[in-house]
């Protein structure tokens, strides 16, 4: 949720105009704390981790000893490492099926909630915000509680209801059901903000445009494509691209669900795989170039809503 | 029988169609609720139970008094072969409470600077904010622990604040920029004509207008802090350090293979309840201000 960039307060009023001449020192001295941060906290560990990426860097090298120039060495061990192209199917594919059901679930609600009265949109606005407000550790515990091998509710519910016995099925052990309950687990948390943004976009639009187009006898999927869809079209962007970036970066619902049970090799994403490299592998060198691949392909992914982004702001 | 009816019954039909889906929408409602709001509940009851209660073979759906119990959180807080959980709650509130003031001073002074005044380079800042949230921490993650290590700031309280600085300012920075340029400058253009200095314009009348966003943009602050766990995990690693994130993971992590569900639950519960309570309280201030501005009409 930490990289949530919309434009908030009304209409953009445009920034005072240099009324005098000269350069003001004024801005500058007000930027100066913040400029000091993002270029000790930001610009530096970037710079190193380039030149990392660049050289053989690993255990010795963390305890002193200097490290030797690699060119491209490190950059081409990650991209003909079949784990890394295996890593990367998988979480492209993850985040596809997370964003996709996120967005489902989240407009269904949004929607929904439109049509609900007052005490009952309160109802789901509550539960949705339990969902929501759960810090992703506690949520991993409480899923994988509930899909628990041996005491799992969800298994006892599966032998109640089909008659054969599901008593000790591991959920975490086979690749394909432990990304499907890491899917619940992201599905659950991630469709409340996207219901809540959307809703909140929606309640915005004039009542009498919904009006008309009912009066008109508009079917509501036609009402919801060529009324709704325009008004919040902007919004919808946004919570698509910001579902992308969240979903391929997922990292610490991975770990956690990893370690209750699950098997690291097969089921590790981008951030993990990473990470593995980096502290288990202890090839800093290759982890690096790893991580600059991840941030090449997240500014890609942002690319477009970077510049929606700055269009607004010149408007 | 319908194409032939008259303008009543016609219009009965329709309300009465418009009842059944009434009913049919809060029906879906309620099943939302109880999907959403189950594993919460699962959470909080689980924490109350035994753990011979919860391993039962039927489970308890809903506990009655006499499966009531405080020993979850008796394990969770006293048990003293795991990482304890009171240091970790300090841990957490003062990263997270650094975090929080130190990043709203400093991403207000700069918000003030790009909302208000146009000087060379704004752009350019503008560009390098919005660029430096794509950069997935993940991915800094072993540079930043090389780089703290260097200073002898890991397993250190400040080092992780700054991390986390780094992180949440530039979202900050943003979202308060957004703030800032709704206020309108005329405002305080006025209260200077009435003979108030630019200063104190600025105190009297802007900063009292901008203490919703600085409301709304902490709160992001202060949920990022608490919740994060990836970089809490690799710096803060000696059990007297722990954030909350990381003293939850001690319990996921199966002793000879046998999870303490009922500690884990308590537990989750006690690192939830804190986060929970401040969602519902901004809610409607964080999705309003989230669209304010962004729908077009």
């Amino acid at each position: 949720m930490s990289t949530i960039t919309l434009s908030a307060g009304g209409a953009a009023v445009k920034p005072r105009k240099a009324n005098k001449k000269k350069a003001q020192p004024f801005p500058y001295i007000l930027l100066l704390p913040t400029l000091i941060i993002l270029v000790v906290m930001v610009g530096y560990p970037v710079v190193s981790l380039i030149i990392t990426s660049f050289q053989h860097y690993g255990r010795e090298q963390v305890f002193g000893a200097p490290a030797t120039f690699a060119g491209l060495e490190n950059y081409q061990t990650v991209l003909t490492d079949p784990s890394f192209w295996m890593m990367l199917l998988r979480s492209f594919l993850f985040m596809i099926a997370a964003v996709v059901a996120t967005m489902l679930l989240g407009t269904l609600l949004a929607l929904l909630m439109m049509r609900l009265n007052k005490g009952f949109r309160l109802l789901v606005t509550v539960g949705l915000l339990l969902a929501w407000a759960m810090p992703a550790l506690a949520s991993v515990a409480v899923w994988g509680w509930l899909f628990d091998t041996s005491y799992g509710i969800i298994n006892y519910l599966l032998t109640q209801i089909t008659g054969s016995d599901w008593t000790g099925h591991s959920w975490l052990a086979n690749p394909i059901s432990f990304f499907l309950v890491l899917g619940l687990v992201i599905v659950w948390q991630g469709a409340p903000f996207v219901a809540f943004t959307l809703y909140a976009g929606l309640t915005q639009i004039p009542g009498e445009v919904l009006e008309a187009s009912q009066m008109d006898g508009a079917t509501p999927v036609r009402r919801f494509f060529l009324i709704m869809m325009p008004y919040v079209r902007s919004i919808f962007t946004v919570l698509i691209v910001l579902s992308i970036i969240w979903d391929i970066r997922v990292f610490a619902q991975v770990v956690a669900l990893q370690s209750i049970g699950g098997i690291a090799e097969q089921t590790s994403t981008f951030g993990v795989w990473v990470f593995m490299k980096g502290t288990a592998g202890g090839n800093y060198g290759v982890s690096a170039a790893a991580a600059l691949i991840m941030v090449v392909v997240m500014l890609v992914i942002s690319f477009y809503y970077v510049r929606q982004t700055l269009r607004e702001d010149n408007n | 029988m319908s194409t032939t009816a008259v303008a009543p019954v016609k219009k009965n039909s329709v309300s009465g169609r418009k009842r059944t889906s009434n009913i049919l929408y809060s029906i879906v409602g309620v099943i939302v609720f109880f999907f959403s709001a189950f594993p919460v509940y699962w959470m909080i009851s689980s924490s109350f139970m035994s753990n011979n209660k919860i391993r039962a073979a039927t489970p308890t759906w809903f506990p009655g008094p006499g499966d009531f119990t405080l020993e979850n959180y008796r394990t969770a807080i006293f048990d003293d072969h795991r990482a304890q959980f009171l240091p970790a709650l300090w841990n957490s509130i003062q990263v997270t409470f650094l975090t929080l003031i130190i990043c709203l001073v400093v991403a207000f002074l700069a918000s003030v600077a790009v909302g208000r005044y146009f000087f060379k380079g704004r752009k350019a800042f503008i560009v390098a904010i919005l660029i430096i949230q794509m950069i997935p921490g993940e991915a800094m993650m072993i540079t930043y622990f090389r780089m703290m290590d260097g200073v002898h700031l890991t397993e250190n309280v400040v080092g992780l604040m700054l991390i986390y600085l780094a992180s949440v300012l530039p979202f900050t920075i943003w979202t308060l920029r957004g703030f800032v340029t709704s206020v309108p400058a005329e405002l305080e253009e006025s209260a200077m004509v009435d003979g108030c200095s630019r200063g104190k314009a600025f105190w009297k009348v802007t900063f009292p207008l901008l203490a919703p966003g600085l409301v709304s943009t902490g709160v992001f602050a202060f949920i990022q802090a608490w919740n994060e766990f990836n970089m809490a995990l690799i710096m803060m690693t000696l059990p007297q350090n722990m954030t909350l994130p990381v003293w939850l993971r001690t319990y996921l992590l199966a002793e000879h293979g046998i999870t303490d569900w009922g500690g884990l639950m308590a537990g989750s519960t006690l690192v939830a309840i804190p986060v929970v309570i401040f969602f519902m309280i901004v809610q409607g201030r964080m999705t309003g201000g989230l669209t304010a501005g962004a729908v077009k009409g």
